[in-house]
């Protein structure tokens, strides 16, 4: 059997034509885009097409993009860039407790620096209420911060709500976009969005390449100092090629995005339904109608996501899980926690995450072979002796 | 996944002894606080010799090879020499463990013991 890649959402192949666009920013143009000479300005041109390019496709300026080393970096400045430019402002964030690490990460340092950060929590399905971010917002509230979709059950978030309501009430709202940037088609302007964060590798761009959307007129501080690129906002020199590839990448994800939603749900809905016919005893975690087109994830009760991973390794198949056993914690994931599953199904999730190489036959091949997993697995499970 | 030793992979793709014992001599039901995880060891023993083992266990990748180890190292064993089995010796049977993964093998020498333990209190009960 031919291996079978279903890990999209933790990272994507690069595509060849990216790095066919990339490889002449290595040796041939490799000018500093700082430097005055034409060296330098030629690989600037190519950096700026590459901006515009990127800007166009989310509706936004190009000097509105500030290019970074990837979603973390990302969400890291978009955070603290905007907690301390408003310092004087307030000290109140508001996300959810359902964020990338990224995020949750950011706002706890936060916390050690005084700032009061509320974790909105989300209902079974993985949706935060936007009435519940009208109730957390206060006078002191200054940044808002949820994320388009959810990286592990692929909840997709009210985010033009809730941009609606940080506008109102003139508080500057962040979106982690990392998983639908390229996936989703939207403007910054229709989900009412001051920052976004995206990251190039989960859109078969080059790893360690990322932005932040940053609106005119949003106060931020810069995180990295050291040098005037990108309009003092992010010192170092620039990542030519990186730029380049995620300005190639972007295109080559407009030119199909449409087609690709459609052709992925269909893929997804069909392993689905496929896996429900065929075992038992399993649930879908996340929102079922409002989710990521590529995103699968289930639990399957009494047995564990580690066992179930290796065993599809050995069969070819890659996937993820938020299992506490196969964290270096040995915590569940806290987005499985937050949906309220008890220990034993989160113990027991599966995320399959589908991409551009994923075909029906990919499908139909895990198909067969999860059943086969979970009934071995059964077999040895203390949990699930005397159910049929 | 390569964090995994060969026999590691080998006794979790090809556990040695799963299931449950009838009327097995003694059993031991143990839970893991560390990540939640559960084993069940059944025990045959003759004349204080274990001459059979079998195992029942929700966990991880480890944790199922370390069963399997557990079962397949006490056979033919003393009660007593069975009791001198360390999480340590069944971890370094199956070629070592990655250290995030010892508490696994702990659950098996916790495991065995509370087999031992029931095996040893029916016996009482039975000398009694
Ligand atoms: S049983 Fe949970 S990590 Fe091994």
């Amino acid at each position: 059997m031919n291996p079978i890649y279903m890990d999209y959402a933790a990272t994507t192949p690069t595509d060849q034509r990216v790095v066919e666009a990339m490889m002449p920013y290595f040796g041939e143009i490799y000018g500093n885009p700082s430097s005055l000479h034409g060296f330098g300005q030629e690989a600037r041109a190519a950096m700026e097409e590459a901006r515009a390019k990127i800007a166009a496709f989310l509706g936004a300026k190009p000097a509105e993009i500030v290019f970074t080393s990837g979603g973390t970096e990302s969400d890291n400045f978009a955070i603290k860039g905007v907690a301390w430019a408003n310092r004087k402002k307030g000290d109140h964030v508001i996300t959810s407790a359902i964020e990338h690490h990224a995020v949750l990460e950011t706002c706890r340092f936060l916390e050690k620096e005084g700032f009061r950060v509320t974790y909105l929590p989300v209902d079974e399905d993985g949706l935060v209420d936007p009435a519940d971010v009208v109730k957390a917002i206060t006078d002191r509230t200054i940044l808002i911060s949820i994320m388009h979709a959810n990286n592990e059950i692929g909840t997709i978030q009210p985010i033009a709500e809730i941009g609606r309501i940080a506008k109102e009430k003139g508080i500057c709202f962040h979106t982690d976009a990392v998983q639908t940037f390229g996936h989703l088609p939207f403007t910054v302007d229709e989900l009412n969005i001051d920052l976004l964060s995206a990251s190039a590798h989960k859109l078969y761009g080059p790893k360690g390449m990322g932005l932040l959307y940053i609106r005119k007129g949003t106060r931020i501080t810069p995180l990295v100092h050291g040098g005037d690129q990108e309009s003092g906002r992010r010192a170092s020199t620039q990542n030519v090629p990186g730029i380049v590839g995620f300005g190639k990448a972007v295109e080559l994800a407009a030119a199909t995005l449409q087609e690709e939603v459609v052709r992925l749900t269909s893929l997804r809905d069909r392993f689905i339904q496929g896996i429900f016919e065929r075992i038992d005893g399993i649930r879908l975690n996340g929102h079922p109608a409002r989710r990521l087109p590529n995103n699968i994830n289930l639990s399957v009760e009494s047995i564990e996501g580690e066992g179930m991973i290796l065993s599809l390794d050995m069969m070819g198949i890659a996937c993820s899980t938020g299992s506490a056993c196969s964290s270096s914690s040995l915590e569940p994931s806290h987005v499985l926690l937050a949906i309220g599953l008890p220990h034993e199904l989160s113990h027991g999730s599966l995320r399959f995450s589908l991409g551009m190489y994923t075909k029906e036959g990919d499908i139909d091949a895990v198909l067969e072979a999860l059943p086969q997993v979970v009934g071995r697995l059964r077999a040895m499970s203390p949990l699930y002796a005397g159910k049929k | 996944m390569s964090q995994y030793s060969e026999k590691v992979m080998d006794h979790f793709a090809h556990p040695r002894n799963v299931g449950e014992m009838e009327n097995p001599d003694g059993v031991g039901k143990v839970g893991n606080p560390v990540c939640g995880d559960i084993m069940n060891l059944y025990l045959r023993v003759k004349d204080g010799v274990i001459t059979d083992a079998t195992f029942k266990t929700f966990g991880c990748g480890a944790a199922i090879a370390t069963s399997s180890m557990v079962t397949e190292l006490v056979k033919g064993k003393t009660v007593k020499d069975a009791l001198a089995i360390s999480n340590r010796a069944v971890a370094e049977a199956l070629g070592g463990l990655p250290p995030i993964k010892m508490h696994c093998s702990v659950l098996a020498e916790e495991a065995l013991k509370a087999a031992i333990d029931d095996y040893m209190a029916r016996q009482g009960k039975k000398t009694e």
